[in-house]
């Protein structure tokens, strides 16, 4: 803001909190951010809320354009998608994949990141990580010859392990970053104090990574719960996961526009209330090893 | 991501091991997994990335050098490089997927940058609310993918839709949106956008609040105005953050799969006008069976990846200087 001069910024008070908070001078500027703020978030919520109000319209009344905020709701769409096409299976199914993939992704991974981040094993957490630039239909054609060979395919162990592939290379670069940041002091007095290095790891390094392992773990779940390439190749009629199940929604003659955002509010909203409550640990793990070299 | 950590951490080579030695452990299997536990730790996953991805990537490689298709089973003849011609004299699927792919990338991540930086530059400085704006960024960021390509689906329907009811109040003809053969890449491109751009919002914010104050407020002190502090001060010194955001971005979106095949299906659409490389791959792979040609597809694809990473560091490293 051009109008913003000297003599007005240094007559601001100076706060002692860690962060800015000098107020921005003009006012001109606290209108301009007002109204880009409300923008922003009406741009990024908008089309969540459409969704979730056509989950409760009618076919008839999602046709009807008169109708678009004004109409009776309806559960019927809930009760379709949810009875009729039995997601509460596809909801388990969703719910232990990902379980199941992010705790053994953690006890792989935590250790090895460990090691990767006190060794600086450099080459070798290159060769964990080079699996998050991998594109994942290079892995699934040889997956799927092996898997059908032992008859695996269509059964949970195959698509845990490939969400696994999703989730060890994520858990590995978030724990190196944080363990990259954890003092090495507090093991050395440890093992000065009689621990083994092991035992410095277990009753030390991780009772104090708990956060770091919080992070990793609820990212893997997510994004394990979002996944849908590996699920649609690899999961069964009885292993189907809830993107896959969306996806099937569409491919009958004509689109049910309630029953499919219904089927979509219902895998978004779980993931979404998980990240409302660990909104701090996802931001975290999002930016992890973002702000150093 | 990779190559940012491989020079990290240099300074303590060997700290953890020398500093302090354990006191004799008395059993031997603890001494033995107390000296060797570098490996024992790292060891599993290691294993674990070995079997599921080098093999694999391996096999792929194998792959594209023979003539593999209907079934993986079916036996198979070498046939050298014949793929790879194949592909790369194939203009009317490889290189307009090509084509497809970059703009894709180029056109997502300049808006995300951009647009990025700036919703970074407004919640820079604490306000009122300020918990509630967060929450709205996390939400694009979570939701599951799929789940969102139907919800666009719905919102620009051309008959239906609320974008195109939107449009009408104000007097703008209906647009055919993702049905439509020029319009379909770049409503993709928009929705990827809605979803990612808030990935970029936290990893600039993270860059900003981790600035020190003082060139900045030198360059206040000297009677910079913002602009000229924002791009004199600040943008120079948020560079390796940016291009932290644009590497983790660009792989992802270079890999786009899930929004494309949910909103346009098989084939990146009719006319395949969605088809990135990554989507015309998967078709060849379990839609016409072609692993032979999918796989000499997917090793250019890597590639492609792989040289845009490494160009991105190259230039990371210059600016960090």
């Amino acid at each position: 803001m051009t109008v913003l001069t000297q003599s007005q910024t240094s007559a601001a008070p100076q706060a002692p909190a860690p962060r800015r908070r000098k107020p921005l001078g003009t006012r001109a500027y606290k209108v301009f951010r007002v109204v880009a703020l409300v923008a922003v978030v009406l741009f990024l919520i908008a089309p969540l809320f459409w969704m979730l109000l056509a989950s409760f319209k009618t076919n008839v009344d999602i046709y009807d354009t008169a109708k678009s905020f004004i109409f009776t709701p309806t559960g019927e769409n809930y009760a379709n998608v949810l009875q009729r096409n039995n997601y509460f299976i596809f909801i388990f199914n969703s719910f232990w994949v990902a379980f199941v993939s992010t705790a053994l992704s953690l006890v792989l991974g935590v250790p090895a990141a460990y090691a990767m981040s006190r060794f600086t094993m450099g080459r070798s957490a290159l060769v964990v990580l080079m699996a998050r630039v991998i594109p994942g239909v290079s892995l699934l054609v040889p997956w799927y010859y092996v898997f059908s060979n032992l008859k695996m395919v269509g059964g949970f162990e195959v698509l845990i392990l490939s969400h696994m592939f999703v989730a060890l290379p994520l858990i590995v670069y978030i724990m190196m970053s944080y363990f990259d940041s954890l003092p090495l002091e507090l093991e050395e007095s440890a093992q000065v104090d009689g621990l083994t290095p092991i035992g410095a790891f277990r009753r030390i390094t991780l009772p104090l990574s708990v956060s770091g392992i919080a992070t990793a773990g609820i990212l893997s779940f997510i994004f394990s719960w979002n996944n849908f390439m590996f699920a649609l190749v690899l999961s069964g009629s009885k292993t189907k996961t809830l993107p896959v199940a969306i996806f099937d929604f569409v491919s009958y003659a004509s689109i049910d526009w309630g029953g499919l955002m219904a089927a979509a509010t219902v895998v978004t909203i779980p993931i979404m209330i998980i990240a409302l409550f660990t909104q701090k640990y996802i931001v975290s793990g999002l930016t992890a090893g973002a702000t150093k070299g | 991501m990779s190559v940012l950590n491989t020079s990290r951490g240099d300074t303590r080579r060997g700290a953890g091991r020398g500093a302090a030695r354990p006191p004799v452990p008395r059993k031997s299997f603890s001494a033995w997994a107390n000296r060797h536990r570098k490996w024992l730790f790292a060891a599993p996953a290691m294993i674990f990335v070995g079997v599921l991805i080098v093999f694999p990537l391996a096999w792929t490689l194998y792959l594209s050098l023979t003539d593999s298709q209907g079934s993986v089973r079916a036996a198979t003849e070498f046939i050298g490089l014949e793929n790879y011609v194949t592909v790369l004299s194939d203009v009317e699927r490889f290189w307009p997927a090509v084509g497809r792919t970059l703009s894709f990338t180029g056109v997502a991540l300049a808006c995300e940058v951009v647009l990025g930086m700036g919703i970074a530059l407004l919640l820079w400085r604490p306000f009122r609310g300020e918990k509630w704006v967060r929450v709205a960024i996390l939400l694009p960021l979570v939701a599951t993918p799929v789940a969102v390509g139907m919800m666009w689906r719905l919102i620009f329907d051309p008959n239906i839709g609320f974008v195109n009811q939107l449009l009408g109040m104000i007097g703008i003809p209906p647009q055919p949106w993702l049905s439509g053969q020029d319009t379909a890449l770049g409503t993709t491109i928009f929705m990827d956008i809605w979803q990612w751009t808030p990935m970029v919002v936290l990893i600039l914010l993270a860059g900003l609040t981790s600035l020190s104050e003082e060139p900045d407020e030198a360059a206040r002190m000297d009677g910079a105005n913002a602009f000229q502090r924002f791009f004199f001060i600040t943008l120079p010194l948020m560079m390796p953050t940016v291009i932290v955001a644009i590497l983790l971005r660009g792989i992802d979106a270079l890999k786009t799969f899930d929004i494309l095949y949910a909103t346009k299906g098989k084939g990146g659409g009719s006319f395949h006008e969605v088809e990135t490389l990554n989507v015309y791959a998967y078709g060849l792979s379990f839609d016409y069976n072609q692993y032979g040609l999918s796989s000499a597809v997917l090793i250019l694809f890597f590639m492609i990846i792989i040289g845009t990473m490494w160009l991105l560091t190259m230039r990371k490293k210059a600016v960090s200087k």
